[in-house]
C-alpha cells in the first residue's frame, strides 16, 4: 500500500513508519507544522511542533530512506483545535485537545489531502490494536491511546494504521535503539503541545482574561470565595481551589455554571456521578442497537467502568454507570468499550459529556 | 532520475573534482612562510588571478568567503557600517524585496538591532527594477548608506539592468551590492564594466564546491569586516584560505564563463521546449517572471536555465512531492529551514497573488540537462497537476 506515515519526530511515530516499511509498503514521511511560529529548540516535555522535533523526524525518515515533506496545517490547526479549546473552557466545559486532533487534523485533514494525493492509509504511532475495521486496546494498557481514538468513524478508521498496538512502549524503545534512532531516548510527551510552559491556566487567561466570579459550598450553597475564571476550574479537581474549610475535609470541584461563572465545590461524599448524557455519539461501526452493556472511559488516563447504554431521547446518549465515579466533566468524551480480555476491548464509539447527574436526577452542570 | 533543480545546486564539473583532489592531497597553509606554504598560496594566488580575469575584475578586489550567504551578510552589513562610520546620517538601505534571504534578512537584522532604515523598492511584474525607480527611492543619496539589487533572480530568473542600476546609485554617490549567485557564468557578467562595487558569487551554482564564495568589493569601497582574526582577504575578511575550495571555485568558475555563450544557448532552447510543453500539457500553467525571450542591453533578461511556473489550484508543495515520487526533482522556491512552506516572497514582490504564489514550482536546467529531462517531466505533469488540483490548496 502507499502509506503516509504522520511523524511527529518522536520514537513512537518513528518506529511505526519503520514497522510500515518493513511490512514492505510505499511510506512517506510527513511532519505536521501545527504552530505558526514554532520554536527553534523543543522546551520541556513536548514531543512535537518545534524545529527540533521536525529534525529529528527527517532524520529518521533520512535513515528510513523515504521522502519526507512537512505540512503547515497551522492554520486548521489554530482554528479546529486551539479555539475549541479556548471555547470550550469558555463554556465551562473539559475539552480534550488531542481526540480533537485526531478527529479533524490526523484523521480528516491530512488523511483527505492523503487520499487525494494517491495514498491508501496515513500511519501513526499511536498505541492501539486496528485490524478488520476493528480498534482495540494496545496490548500496553499502561500506553493505550484507544480513548483519543475513539472518535474516529469507520470510513476514518478504514485508512487508518496503528502499527504499534501490539507491542510494548518499551519494546518500542528497544526496536528504536536496534535500528539507531537518535530518538529511542527521547522523552514522552505529557503535556498539551500549544501549551509549551504546561501551564494551562496561564495559557487561558491569557485568551480569555480575567472573569471572576463565585465559589460557592454544594452543601450550604453559601459564597466561600472568589475565582478569576472558571476556565482555571476542571471538574474532580481538588487542588488550588483557595478555599480552606473549617472541617479540614478536602473539597472538589462538582460542577461549573459558566453563565453566573459559578465554581460549586464540595466534599467526596457529593462528587460522585451515576449517570452521564451527552452529545450525539460517533459510532466506529455499525451504532449497537439501544439499550446495551458496555465499559466506559470518561478521561484519557480514566478505568473502564461497567455501564448500561441507552437513549437520552434527543439524540444523545444517557450512560448508567454500576459504580459511581469522580471528575467527569462536562466536555470531556466518554468512549464505550466492549470488553474482551483475549483480543482486546473493542471501541465501540464515543460521545461528548454533556451533563452528569447522581442517582437521584438532580442535574449538575 | 530527473534532476531539474540546477539552480539549488548543480553537478560538480570533472574538472573541478580533479583539481580538488588534486590539490587536497598537499599540505600547506597559505599564509605559512615555508616551502609548503608558499605553495598553497601560489595555488590561492593563481586562482584569484584567473577569477578575476574571467569576471572581469583586478585580483585585489576578489576576496574570498565560504560562500553566497556569507559574501551577502558581509556586503551589506560591512558596507552599512563603513558607511555610517564615516557619515552618521547614513542609515537608509534601499533594497529590493524579492532578493535572497541572506540579503533580506541581513537588511532586516541591521533594521532591527541596528538602527538601519529600509526602503523596499517597487518591484516590476517582471521582478525587475526599474531604474528610474531607484533613483527616486535614493533622493540626494546622502542619507543612504548602500543600495542593493540581485543581478539575476533565483526563483524566477529575471536579469536586472544592473549597469544602469549602478549608473544610477553613483550618481548621487550610493554604492551598489549585487548578488549574482545565480549569474555568472548564465549571463555575461563583467565586473568592472558593471560599475557595481560589490557582487556576490558563488561555486556551487557553476560546478563548483559547496562553501566556497566570493565578494568582489571595488577598491576604494570600504567594508567593516564581519570576521576577525588573520585578516588574509585584504582585512576585510579572516580565515585560513580553504585553498582546495578556492582552486575548485576558480575552475568552475573560468570553464562556466568560458563554454557560456553555447551552454546558455542550448540550455535556453532545452527550456523554452520545457515550458512550451507543459502550457500545452496544462493550459491555464503561468509562466512567471520575464517572457522566454526577454533581453537587456548586456544578453538575455531571463536565466537561461530558469522556467517558474503557476499551477492555478494546485498546491507546489504537493506538485513537488507527487513529482518527487515520480523521480523528478524540482523546487517550490521557498522554503524555511524547517522545510515548511511559504508562498513565495519574491511572487508576492511581483505583485502575484498568495494564490499563485503558494502554486508555483520553479524547474531549473544545468549543464547536464538533457532533452530526456524534459520528456520525462512532460510525461507527468498533466496528471500531477490534476492529482494536486484535487487535494486542493489545502486550506478552507
Amino acid at each position: 500500500m502507499r502509506l503516509l506515515a504522520a511523524m511527529s519526530g518522536g520514537v513512537d511515530s518513528a518506529v511505526a513508519a519503520a514497522l510500515a516499511v518493513d511490512a514492505g509498503h510505499d511510506v512517506t514521511g510527513v511532519h505536521l507544522a501545527l504552530s505558526p511560529d514554532r520554536q527553534t529548540l523543543r522546551s520541556g516535555a513536548r514531543g512535537c511542533c518545534s524545529v527540533e522535533d521536525a529534525h529529528d523526524a527527517r532524520r529518521v525518515a533520512d535513515e528510513l530512506g523515504i521522502p519526507f515533506y512537512v505540512w503547515d496545517l497551522a492554520e486548521r490547526f489554530a482554528e479546529d483545535v486551539v479555539e475549541d479549546f479556548v471555547a470550550e473552557y469558555a463554556a465551562g466545559r473539559t475539552p480534550n485537545p488531542c481526540l480533537r486532533c485526531n478527529e479533524k487534523i490526523k484523521f480528516s485533514a491530512v488523511l483527505d489531502r492523503a487520499r487525494a494525493l494517491g495514498f491508501d492509509a496515513v500511519v501513526t504511532g499511536h498505541h492501539a490494536r486496528l485490524a478488520d475495521g476493528q480498534l482495540r486496546r494496545s496490548v500496553d494498557a499502561g500506553k493505550d491511546q484507544s480513548y483519543v481514538l475513539g472518535v474516529l468513524r469507520a470510513d476514518q478508521l478504514a485508512s487508518a494504521m496503528f502499527p504499534l498496538g501490539s507491542i510494548t512502549k518499551d519494546r518500542v524503545r528497544e526496536i528504536a535503539a536496534e535500528r539507531g534512532f537518535a530518538v529511542a531516548a527521547k522523552p514522552d510527551s505529557h503535556d498539551i503541545c500549544f501549551i509549551p510552559d504546561g501551564d494551562t491556566r496561564g495559557f487561558l487567561a491569557r485568551k480569555l482574561g480575567s472573569r471572576p466570579g463565585p465559589l460557592v459550598d454544594a452543601a450550604t450553597g453559601t459564597t466561600v470565595g472568589e475565582h478569576d475564571g472558571t476556565y482555571g476550574f476542571t471538574v474532580g479537581q481538588r487542588r488550588g481551589l483557595g478555599v480552606s474549610a473549617g472541617d479540614q475535609r478536602p473539597r472538589y470541584v462538582l460542577g461549573i455554571e459558566p453563565v453566573s461563572r459559578t465554581v460549586t465545590i464540595g466534599t467526596a461524599d457529593l462528587a460522585g456521578i451515576g449517570e452521564v448524557r451527552t452529545a450525539v455519539p460517533s459510532w466506529t461501526g455499525g451504532q449497537p442497537a439501544l439499550p446495551f452493556r458496555a465499559e466506559v472511559q470518561l478521561r484519557a488516563h480514566g478505568a473502564p467502568v461497567p455501564c448500561e447504554v441507552t437513549s437520552a431521547g434527543d439524540g444523545g446518549l444517557r450512560i448508567l454507570l454500576d459504580d459511581e465515579q469522580r471528575g467527569v466533566a462536562a466536555g470531556q468524551s466518554a468512549v464505550l468499550y466492549e470488553p474482551d480480555p483475549d483480543e482486546g476491548d473493542r471501541v465501540l464509539g464515543q460521545a461528548a459529556v454533556r451533563t452528569v447527574r447522581e442517582r437521584e436526577e438532580t442535574v449538575r452542570h | 532520475m530527473t534532476y531539474l533543480d540546477h539552480a539549488a545546486t548543480t553537478p560538480v564539473l570533472p574538472e573541478v573534482l580533479a583539481a580538488m583532489t588534486e590539490q587536497l592531497g598537499r599540505v600547506g597553509n597559505a599564509s605559512s612562510l615555508h616551502a609548503s606554504g608558499r605553495a598553497a598560496r601560489r595555488a590561492a594566488e593563481q586562482s584569484r588571478e584567473r577569477l578575476a580575469e574571467a569576471l572581469g575584475a583586478r585580483p585585489s578586489e576578489v576576496l574570498f568567503t565560504g560562500g553566497g550567504t556569507e559574501s551577502d551578510n558581509l556586503a551589506v552589513k560591512g558596507l552599512f557600517w563603513a558607511r555610517r562610520q564615516a557619515d552618521s546620517r547614513r542609515r537608509r538601505i534601499v533594497v529590493s524585496p524579492a532578493e535572497h534571504h541572506a540579503v533580506l534578512d541581513s537588511v532586516e537584522w541591521l533594521a532591527k538591532h541596528d538602527g538601519a532604515d529600509v526602503t523596499w523598492l517597487p518591484v516590476e511584474p517582471t521582478g525587475r527594477i526599474r531604474p528610474d525607480v531607484l533613483a527616486e527611492a535614493l533622493g540626494d543619496g546622502r542619507d543612504v548608506a548602500l543600495a542593493s539589487v540581485m543581478w539575476a533572480n533565483n526563483e524566477i530568473g529575471t536579469v536586472s539592468d544592473i549597469a544602469a542600476l549602478a549608473a544610477v546609485a553613483h550618481e548621487v554617490g550610493v554604492p551598489l551590492h549585487t548578488d549574482a549567485v545565480q549569474a555568472v557564468g548564465q549571463v555575461p557578467v563583467d565586473f568592472g564594466a558593471s560599475g557595481v562595487d560589490a557582487v556576490t558569487m558563488t561555486g556551487h551554482k557553476l560546478g563548483g564546491p559547496m562553501g566556497a564564495g566570493v565578494l568582489l568589493l571595488r577598491r576604494d569601497a570600504e567594508c567593516t569586516p564581519l570576521l576577525h582574526g588573520g585578516g588574509q582577504e585584504r582585512d576585510v575578511r579572516s580565515g585560513t584560505l580553504d585553498v582546495a575550495a578556492i582552486v575548485g571555485l576558480e575552475v568552475a568558475t573560468t570553464l562556466a564563463v568560458r563554454t557560456r555563450p553555447e551552454r546558455a544557448a542550448r540550455i535556453a532552447s532545452l527550456r523554452d521546449r520545457l515550458v512550451a510543453g507543459v502550457v500545452s500539457a496544462v493550459p491555464d500553467a503561468q509562466l512567471n517572471g520575464a517572457p522566454l525571450d526577454d533581453a537587456l542591453a548586456g544578453g538575455p533578461g531571463r536565466l537561461p536555465g530558469n522556467a517558474h511556473l503557476s499551477f492555478p489550484g494546485a498546491e507546489g508543495d504537493a506538485l513537488l512531492m507527487l513529482l518527487d515520487a515520480r523521480g523528478i526533482e524540482c523546487s517550490t522556491g521557498s522554503a524555511c529551514s524547517a522545510g515548511v512552506a511559504r508562498p513565495s516572497h519574491v511572487l508576492l514582490a511581483t505583485g502575484a497573488d498568495a494564490e499563485r504564489a503558494r502554486s508555483s514550482l520553479r524547474f531549473s536546467l544545468g549543464h547536464t540537462s538533457l532533452d530526456d529531462d524534459v520528456d520525462a517531466l512532460l510525461d507527468v505533469i498533466a496528471p500531477v497537476v490534476e492529482r494536486a488540483r484535487s487535494a486542493g490548496l489545502g486550506r478552507r
